[in-house]
């Protein structure tokens, strides 16, 4: 018996094709050269070329010949194909098939770890360019299976660890051969990602900004490394240069990052082909700018189960619309000329993709697109002509199916692979689908047949009443049993004619053998009618709701246009020497302040009156953390290669908050982490407007420094990192700076140098291109970093929360700093025990410039009471303690020549208040950028009514969905973190 | 002598910057304030009043146009407001000095159920974070323990004291339970979505809490053979002696709290924190349940509420005959008690009257705290616990102290940061 079982597993091997020069053992040499022919069939050479009733003939794996008039070969194995159609099989470039994603790394080890684990390879462990899957690759037969049985054909597959990932193979999904005839490919594609590997615990980069900076050093090594100037040898860079001509493949998680990609790819003149992830419906203007090609997962999730209306009221907007838009993503890529590919990426189960699919076709996808994002053109991203299609020389690969590819109804009977075949569903089987009225003992019964292929089922029913029974159909042979009060009946009949007319044997519970027999039920016209009647009201149900800017409750669907606006008869707080001027006019005009003064006319000029109310210049936020998918890369105590620039999330609801609040610039900060933090972002909160257009034209450059307890990881139990003290602070200062000077020499000399971004950034603060906002506290530091500077021959521009500042009011004066501070805050760490709120007011009597900041979501929407404070505390005038929310952080951020005060010539950023700006009783009325109402209040009012109409719509559609039988998910509340100096954490978004 | 002199002047001045201010003495001359405009706490106004007070109540409030003796000193406060003494409900000043210095905090201790925790025994009377109060109106606080699901008692403190003994106005007020929310965030550190998801565990949280409370009523009814220090401490209760105030926020959960707390016996229940208080209104006012809602300067974590939200409640509550205070709970709790008056303020700003707007820091809270019969209201016969602003205190630009009286008590407006403040402004002046 053993002996048996060994044979059998023997002889299952030999199956698996072998290399035609490998010699053979157990028997004869035979080489299978069959030809097989497909007759009959319209078959899809490519989704626009299609043949009507023609022939298909391959041999060797290979398509020999396809046309309508083919001469078939002596010898060749014939299907008769009448009535059905052959496709070219699906390929998946974007899988990890086949290839197991490693274990995270299992180290118990708290200790933070700064250096790479690799010897030999780039110094950062999350850099794999020399991953070669081949050697972890293992024929996943029941994935294969389940791909094949989808129609997929090829897959291109990888291993999905790192943000340099790789090269991919090009597998073909045929489960008998082996590897040598499976793998197209062996580096078909290089990798990429955001994603840290977890191979490793390596702590940079932590965050979405730290990646992006990252790719780019790898970029300029990997070009420094070609040209022969490193000294050592580097495998990982030596790997990237190798796969330099490969398509560049990168994944993201959300249309954000995808823009992302693009920008670090477009730096270095590579265009990445791009992963997304279903939501680039929300920006599609900006995704079809990149000109990547992408490829696009179809994970459609499933509606919230809203029954319960507490809950259901959690749900925000923008998790609802997301069910309800992103079926119509593939529609909206297509309809706006993007070249994409689809994935089976994402998916839970292979199964549901074509569920997913055909629900993306009934939101307008067109089928022809359908099938080139399936054939087509994932073969030309992946730059392979022998896939995908069915034209002569093609490799083999196709689907026989019982009609249109992307109809529920359709049947796959099989999935042909390098001229293997794949059953998925036996075509012999007989479709015998349709009600049937069955007689046995002389009674009636109703018998129901609906499936596909081997699974056809059967119910039976007598006078509408269900009747116990089995079913099964094998081998065009159906057997029941009946169960019912008077006992068992046992049938055992044959389908005997086309129109599926069954007869064979029964035998009741006393064994008696009587005849039975079944005849089709023609199909009531009325009852056929009602339900394509149903089908076609469920269409006209799709109604997709329009995307706003951003996609969420408040979000603009169109976006503000600058108008001509005369604000007549207002108080304006000018934030210059002219102070307050009562009962004045001021005209906006193409985005700027066009004039000021009494008795102001304008043609189609927007008026607005102005009586009783007040007119500031929008405030400035000189310290933010809204509006970004990252704050701190903290896995170097210097991070000067990265910037905020990079990751400017415009969907972040604060911005809508803050221009309720009068605020229209902010400077939005890299972290406290480390000493020397990133680069920032100077934006306009101009609500709905892309990342890109939110920033200021030739922005003012700034980096953030920082000092004290958070750069030296005070409340860490187990910071290992440079430095843990004060005094290691300075020795870095000058540390780094001594670099930049020595590199900056080199630069100069003419000589080849090895571009070092973080080193770039660090020259522009010593050559006062860049301006240092630094995180401070305690006097000593802030001296301390002034005497840095001095020493390097340039100006600190501003220390920020810098709350001891006015114990060194003099010195910083002297030196020329600003101090953007808080108004009252203190007593949440040690550093900040001798913090006072008349800081700002002693400062401004010394000669600084200060700007009250806010550092805070909350605070940022009302720093008008924050300014106030100074009044309170100190006793600052009302037009100075005005400044320090507007004219002053704007001249901090060097941005005073556009805005922070109300001056002809500047950028239209004004807000209109009800009261005094700095009551606590003043609501801003009108938030003005760039001469464009970007907050209004009445406007606003509008929006609460539309977000609460659209969530009920929505609700009413989830119920429907639920009762309608199809599956729901849990409520879930958005859990967003607002962001301080101190956060960590990063979102995902 | 003269040595002596000289370090006894140094000990003097070094000891005033360091130390706490001292306690003032007992009101020993009575006080009239004559002219300001009085904002009763009650919602009434007198414009040109009268207020004068003697042993530490007040004996009279009126107008300046009564024919009355001034009693003591008089103090002319012409275009000045006098208000009442500001309430902090559901602070916790004292408890710990400073955030990131664990040594400084005795604010949450271990345990699921700590009812006979009582939070007035580690009150810092001489913190720096509690003076710096007083320079805003703040004068009263109810001190309250945080962590666990029933966190402990709390006490209501007056703010110039010598030790935590001198400064109680009513012990062991109130127990404080945290009510579980029915979502729970998801574990991002493993993967999961960072989301807040529906706590499964929910329904099983607050069956808990019944059972607790359940079990320690039968054990007060019980012969107490083995004494429960946890189930004694939460007799009154019980017996009404002592008010259960629910930190909760959510329209399922406050409803939930609410009833089992009836179904288990507890009746006199104060609604703490209370987002979504709004849409229960109906059922607030029908068990007559005031709300202690947390500071309007904080985002609303529903991305889709109005940009107001959280500055609108008060008004919604109040229009619907909700009995309303502001109680401070979260980040930085401690130090922004101080601007509890600006909280109010930006209630009044966006839809309370402004006198009502007061009640919430006074009248109301002293209601709800239980000790209205000696405060929250300028009254004859209630503690002289008032003080007079230049301005609007509600309004930052107004709000500043001339003079403070705790219980009659003229009380020092310094504060360690005004000190900081002289120093380093008379530094640069002399320079």
């Amino acid at each position: 018996m053993k002996k048996l079982l060994f044979l059998l597993f023997f002889l299952s091997l030999t199956v698996i094709q072998a290399q035609d020069y490998f010699p053979t053992d157990s028997g004869v040499k035979t080489t299978e050269n069959t030809t097989f022919a497909f007759t009959n069939a319209t078959i899809y050479l490519t989704p626009d070329e299609v043949i009507k009733n023609g022939t298909l003939l391959i041999k060797d794996g290979k398509v020999v010949s396809v046309g309508k008039s083919v001469k078939i070969p002596k010898g060749a194995k014939t299907t008769d194909l009448e009535g059905k159609i052959i496709y070219p099989s699906f390929i998946d470039i974007y899988a990890d098939f086949g290839i197991e994603k490693p274990k995270r790394s299992s180290s118990t080890s708290r200790t933070t770890q700064y250096d790479a684990s690799r010897e030999g390879y780039y110094w950062n462990d999350h850099i794999r360019p020399d991953t070669n899957p081949i050697e972890d690759f293992k024929f996943d037969s029941k994935k294969a299976k389940e791909l094949i049985d989808a129609g997929f054909g090829v897959v291109n597959t990888h291993m999905q660890d790192g943000i340099i990932r790789g090269t991919g193979l090009l597998v073909a999904l045929n489960p008998n051969a082996s590897n040598a005839y499976r793998i197209l490919n062996t580096k078909s594609a290089h990798y990429l990602s955001f994603d840290r590997s977890v191979q490793t615990r390596q702590s940079y980069p932590n965050s979405r900004m730290g990646a992006m900076a990252l790719l780019r050093q790898v970029y300029n090594d990997a070009n420094w490394y070609a040209k022969g100037n490193m000294k050592n040898k580097d495998m990982a860079l030596e790997a990237l240069n190798g796969n330099k001509n490969l398509v560049q493949i990168f994944e993201t998680g959300n249309h954000l990052d995808a823009l992302r990609a693009d920008k670090v790819g477009d730096e270095f003149s590579v265009q990445y082909t791009i992963v997304g992830s279903g939501d680039e419906y929300e920006r599609v203007t900006d995704i079809k700018a990149t000109n990547a090609n992408f490829i696009i997962p179809i994970n459609f999730s499933n509606a919230y189960d809203v029954s319960n209306p507490l809950l259901a009221q959690q749900i925000s907007l923008r998790d609802m619309r997301k069910w309800n838009q992103e079926p119509s993503n593939l529609s909206v890529l297509s309809k706006n000329g993007i070249n994409f590919a689809l994935t089976t990426h994402d998916l839970k189960s292979v199964k549901s993709f074509h569920k997913n699919l055909q629900k993306a076709i009934k939101y307008g996808f067109d089928t022809t697109k359908a099938l080139a994002a399936l054939t087509t053109i994932p073969a030309q991203i992946i730059g392979s002509t022998a896939i995908g299609n069915l034209k002569t020389g093609s490799h083999a690969n196709f689907i026989i199916t019982s009609g249109d590819i992307f109809d529920a109804k359709t049947t796959l009977f099989e999935n042909w692979v390098q001229g293997g075949q794949n059953v998925i569903n036996d075509m012999k089987i007989k479709d015998i689908t349709g009600t049937y009225t069955v007689n046995v003992n002389d009674k009636n019964y109703d018998l129901t047949i609906a499936g596909k292929g081997a699974k056809q089922t059967g119910a039976l029913k007598m006078e509408d009443k269900k009747v116990k029974a089995t079913f099964s159909f094998k081998d065009n042979w159906v057997s029941m049993t009946l169960h019912e009060e008077s006992g068992f009946t046992r049938m055992l009949g044959k389908v005997i004619n086309v129109d599926n007319e069954m007869q064979g044997t029964a035998y009741d519970s006393l064994g008696t053998e009587t005849t039975w027999s079944a005849s089709k039920k023609a199909i009531e016209d009325d009852k056929k009618e009602t339900s394509d009647k149903k089908e076609e009201k469920e269409e006209k149900e799709m109604t997709v709701f329009p995307v706003s800017y951003p996609n969420l409750g408040f979000g603009n669907f169109t976006q503000p246009e600058a108008t001509t606006i005369l604000i007549k008869n207002v108080t304006v707080w000018t934030s210059e020497d002219d102070g307050i001027l009562e009962n004045t006019d001021v005209l906006l005009k193409d985005g700027k302040i066009d004039k000021i003064g009494k008795n102001l006319k304008a043609r189609k000029a927007l008026e607005i009156d102005g009586t009783g109310k007040h007119l500031t210049a929008g405030i400035v936020d000189e310290h933010s953390h809204i509006a970004t998918s990252a704050v701190n890369e903290g896995g170097q105590n210097s991070s000067a290669e990265v910037t905020i620039e990079d990751v400017v999330d415009p969907t972040d609801i604060n911005i809508y908050r803050n221009i309720s609040g009068g605020t229209t610039s902010a400077q939005i900060l890299h972290g406290s982490a480390n000493p020397i933090g990133g680069r920032s972002a100077i934006i306009k909160l101009k609500w709905g407007e892309n990342a890109a257009n939110m920033m200021y034209d030739n922005s003012p450059k700034f980096i953030k420094f920082a000092l004290g307890e958070n750069v030296k990881q005070s409340r860490s139990s187990n910071g290992v990192r440079f430095p843990q003290t004060r005094m290691g602070v300075e020795q870095m200062f000058t540390d780094y700076f001594t670099r930049a000077k020595e590199y900056e020499a080199l630069k100069k000399s003419g000589n080849s140098y090895r571009k070092d971004t973080e080193l770039e950034t660090l020259v522009e603060i010593l050559n006062g291109e860049r301006f240092i906002s630094c995180h401070s506290y305690v006097q000593s530091e802030i001296n301390m970093l002034m005497k840095v500077a001095e020493k390097f021959n340039f100006r600190v521009n501003t220390f920020t929360h810098i709350l001891e500042g006015y114990k060194v009011a003099d010195k910083m004066a002297e030196h020329g700093v600003g101090g953007s501070t808080f108004s009252d805050w203190w007593g949440y760490k040690y550093e900040v025990n001798d913090a006072i709120p008349f800081n700002a007011a002693i400062m401004h009597n010394a000669g600084v410039t200060v700007a009250i900041n806010s550092d805070d979501a909350e605070m940022s929407r009302r720093l008008n009471q924050e300014a106030a404070k100074t009044i309170k505390y100190g006793g600052m005038s009302e037009l100075e303690a005005w400044k320090t929310v507007t004219i002053n952080p704007a001249k901090l951020l060097h941005i005073d020549d556009k805005v922070g005060s109300i001056k002809i010539g500047k950028d239209a950023d004004v807000v209109l208040w009800s009261d005094h700006p700095m009551s606590i009783y003043a609501k801003a009325e009108k938030t003005i950028i760039d001469g464009k109402v970007f907050f209004d209040l009445e406007k606003d009012a509008k929006k609460r009514v539309a977000i609460s109409e659209e969530k009920s719509k929505l609700i009413n559609m989830m119920l429907k969905e639920k009762m309608s039988g199809g599956k729901t998910k849990a409520p879930m509340k958005r859990g967003d973190i607002n962001f301080q100096c101190d956060t960590l954490e990063e979102l995902k978004n | 002598m003269k040595n002596i002199l000289y370090s006894l002047l140094f000990f003097f001045c070094i000891g005033n910057s360091i130390a706490q201010q001292t306690p003032a003495n007992k009101q020993s001359t009575a006080v009239s304030i004559e002219g300001a405009t009085a904002h009763l706490g009650n919602g009434q106004v007198i414009k040109n009043s009268l207020i004068m007070f003697a042993d530490g109540k007040i004996t009279f409030v009126g107008s300046a146009m009564a024919k009355i003796a001034r009693q003591g000193t008089v103090i002319k406060a012409e275009g000045k407001h006098v208000y009442p003494g500001f309430i902090a409900a559901n602070a916790s000043l004292g408890l710990v000095e400073i955030d990131a210095v664990k040594a400084s905090a005795d604010l949450d201790e271990i345990g699921i159920n700590n009812p006979h925790i009582r939070s007035l025994i580690a009150y810092n009377a001489e913190s720096k974070v509690v003076e710096s109060m007083r320079p805003n109106g703040v004068l009263m606080a109810q001190i309250t323990p945080r962590g666990g699901t029933i966190s402990g008692t709390s006490s209501i403190v007056q703010l110039d004291a010598w030790n935590w003994e001198d400064a109680a106005v009513k012990i062991d007020d109130a127990i404080h339970m945290n009510w579980p929310g029915s979502f729970a965030r998801g574990r991002w550190w493993l993967g999961e979505d960072p989301g807040l998801k529906v706590d499964v565990k929910y329904g099983e949280n607050i069956e808990k809490i019944k059972s607790y409370f359940t079990d320690a009523k039968n054990y007060l009814a019980s012969n107490k053979e083995k004494k429960h220090l946890p189930y004694e401490a939460t007799k009154g209760l019980f017996n009404g002696s002592q008010k259960l105030f629910i930190h909760v926020t959510g329209q399922r959960e406050i409803t939930d709290a609410i009833t089992i707390a009836k179904e288990v016996g507890i009746d006199n229940l104060v609604i703490v924190r209370g987002d979504g208080a709004d849409k229960v209104a109906d059922l607030l006012v029908k068990h007559n349940i005031p709300v202690i809602l947390n500071r309007p300067h904080r985002n609303s974590d529903n991305e889709d509420d109005a940009y107001d939200y959280t500055y609108t409640i008060a008004k919604i509550l109040t229009d619907k005959g909700v009995l309303v205070s502001i109680g401070m709970e979260g980040q930085m709790e401690r130090m922004n008690t101080r601007n509890l008056p600006f909280y109010a303020g930006t209630f009044a700003a966006h839809g309370l009257d402004k006198e009502v707007a007061l009640q919430l820091l006074t009248s109301n809270t002293a209601k709800i705290l239980g000790i209205d019969d000696m405060v929250g209201s300028l009254e004859v016969g209630k503690h002289a616990t008032l003080f007079i602003s230049e301005g609007d205190a509600l309004d930052m630009r107004g709000n500043l102290l001339t003079k403070a009286y705790i219980q009659g008590r003229d009380i020092s407006l310094e504060t360690h940061q005004t000190e900081l403040y002289k120093r380093y402004s008379d530094k640069y002046k002399t320079k």
